[in-house]
């Protein structure tokens, strides 16, 4: 009985990590200039009763840089997954409802999206457009919607010669009322799991962009960017990499617990094989 | 077989083509005037009209697309605004480093996941499985510019059993190849776990079994050989993400390789060299999914028989 209870409690944990991450994003709107300026007499200076956390390498408070980061953070990944959710998902269901040419075109644009090693694209098109939070979320767009297209794509054509949208095709039910009526709601939920391992991706994609110099820039405050200038002193304030490491390192694992926590509890293949 | 073998080859070429082209509009979608961009606020027009001529942007556009093919098939990748020298010599003198790191990575990221992997596997849903499973996803979690950091700190600085950076020291490679690997090999442990477990339940493993084979012949043999199949294909594709990852690695360790190249040329705008690199780097992941493609149909001869 306690055991069961301490396994529910352990799966809480991770709903309470992406709580507490929303909660600091949301915080992060309060932070005030403080947050930005330069305290040359606080310069790498340890933990005080203003600072839990202490000082980075230009006297700004770490744990207020922080609650800015997961601001970054939490905005990059929510925009990411809406945006490549709703383009790819799009495309993946027209393609695989409607079939024909624009199928052919729309495989082979995912053929040779998917040919690009994965951060790479995002690298490039960093590149291209230039360092910024709104160049960020658009790279990480162009690399995300892949995934959903195809996910939605082999769903859509597992589905479309069901029972239920012939008869809705036999009683001239128009087609963009089949796909967001008859389709869209029985894909949702894998959907769902894709776009809980896309939060995790774009948060590592996000923060990797920036320690390499190509997304948020300082002043603005990104957990990237802050293992990228704590880098630079890390014999003599290593809590500069250690605190946003951490942090990036916990949400990562939140989510993706999170993604095989639902993933688990959809795969209705998996539960009857365990018990034969 | 050889039909299989020419439609892989026309596939590799077809995606290494658009991606190709892809990478000469590159240039093109740069905001504004390219020219302008390279050179910056306080370049003459003098230097601006030699620097469009010397990369041939002056010509038409599909002048400068076939000139751009022609010279790629040529090994020719045009001249870095930097170093001054052709793009192929500097390429070809980084992208050993990288084959390498990558390449030991690999190598780091096997080593790591079959045991991890055939452990879980084994004592499924006991404790052994919670605690490589819980490994596993710890290593899926830790960003690869944090571990390296921390790596650094405690074996190159706390320990200095390692050097810090760069790749002239033997053994440099063990810092950058564990913090590559890690993230592979997490990704590998699960993959196998999973297909285990599938391959177990399957008939012939029962009569393996039955037949009074030692349990090492069953789960070795039997099990561990078709559990291979989806982890081969797995590993393939996730090479890209490890070419991927290798940019961050190299920049965290300074390790000379094409990555850190991109990464510097980047900042440099020094966009002849930052083309190549892409377009190398992608041709190389492409190839590698190619040869993953004809390992898999070597392995299952149902592959094959598809064709």
């Amino acid at each position: 009985m306690t055991q069961l209870f301490s396994i529910r409690l352990l799966k809480k944990i991770p709903y309470l990590i992406v709580l507490v991450w929303a909660l600091m994003a949301f915080t992060g709107l309060f932070v005030g200039d403080e947050a930005l300026e330069v305290q040359l007499d606080k310069l790498l200076a340890t933990a005080d009763a203003q600072s839990w956390l202490g000082y980075d390498e230009l006297g700004r408070p770490i744990f207020d840089r922080l609650l800015m980061g997961a601001q970054t953070s939490f905005l990059v990944a929510i925009l990411v997954v809406i945006f490549s959710s709703l383009l790819g998902t799009s495309i993946g269901m027209m393609s695989g409802y409607y079939g024909g040419w624009l199928d052919r075109v729309v495989t082979k644009v995912i053929d040779v999206f998917l040919a690009f090693p994965g951060l790479l694209l995002a690298i490039a098109l960093a590149a291209i457009l230039g360092p910024g939070i709104e160049n960020v979320v658009f790279a990480l767009v162009m690399v995300g919607w892949v995934g959903y297209a195809r996910l939605a794509r082999a769903q859509t054509l597992s589905l479309r010669h069901r029972e239920h949208i012939l008869a809705a095709r036999a009683f001239a039910v128009p087609n963009y009322l089949i796909i967001f009526r008859h389709l869209l709601p029985l894909i949702l939920a894998p959907l769902g799991v894709e776009a809980t391992f896309g939060i995790a991706g774009a948060v590592i994609s996000e923060a990797g962009l920036s320690f390499l110099g190509l997304g948020v820039q300082p002043p603005d405050a990104s957990w990237g960017n802050m293992i990228r200038e704590g880098t630079r002193y890390l014999l003599v304030a290593p809590h500069l990499v250690w605190a946003p490491g951490i942090l990036l390192m916990l949400v990562v694992l939140g989510v993706n617990l999170l993604g095989d926590q639902w993933r688990d509890k959809l795969d209705v293949r998996a539960r009857p094989r365990k018990l034969n | 077989m050889i039909a299989f073998l020419i439609r892989l080859l026309g596939s590799v070429l077809f995606v290494s083509w658009v991606v190709g082209s892809l990478v000469f509009f590159f240039i093109h979608l740069v905001p504004g005037d390219p020219v302008a961009v390279m050179l910056g606020d306080w370049a003459s027009p003098a230097d601006e009209a030699l620097l469009r001529t010397q990369l041939g942007l002056d010509a038409p556009i599909w002048q400068q697309y076939l000139s751009y093919l022609a010279g790629v098939l040529q090994g020719d990748l045009g001249q870095s605004l930097f170093y001054q020298q052709p793009v192929s010599d500097l390429v070809s003198e980084r992208f050993p480093y990288t084959l390498q790191l990558a390449l030991m990575a690999l190598m780091v990221a096997v080593l790591l996941a079959f045991p991890l992997g055939y452990w879980a596997a084994l004592y499924a849903g006991k404790w052994p499985d919670g605690v490589s499973m819980t490994v596993s996803l710890l290593g899926v979690s830790i960003p690869n510019f944090w571990l390296g950091p921390m790596l650094i700190l405690g074996f190159a600085i706390g320990l200095s059993w390692f050097p810090v950076s760069g790749a002239t020291q033997p053994f440099s490679w063990v810092l950058p190849a564990i913090t590559l690997g890690t993230a592979l090999a997490a990704i590998l442990a699960r993959m196998l776990r999973a297909s285990l477990l599938e391959v177990l339940h399957e008939d012939y493993i029962r009569t393996a079994q039955a037949k009074g084979l030692s349990p090492t012949q069953v789960y070795a043999k039997h099990a561990l050989r078709n559990a291979l199949l989806p982890v081969v294909t797995i590993l393939g594709l996730q090479l890209g993400t490890l070419l991927g990852g290798a940019v961050i690695t190299e920049v965290v360790f300074d390790w000379p390789g094409l990555g850190q190249l991109l990464v510097d040329s980047i900042q440099r705008r020094d966009y002849p060299v930052v083309q190549a690199c892409i377009l190398i780097i992608s041709v190389a992941y492409i190839t590698v999914n190619g040869l993953t493609e004809l390992v898999y149909a070597g392995l299952d001869p149902r592959i094959r028989a598809q064709t």
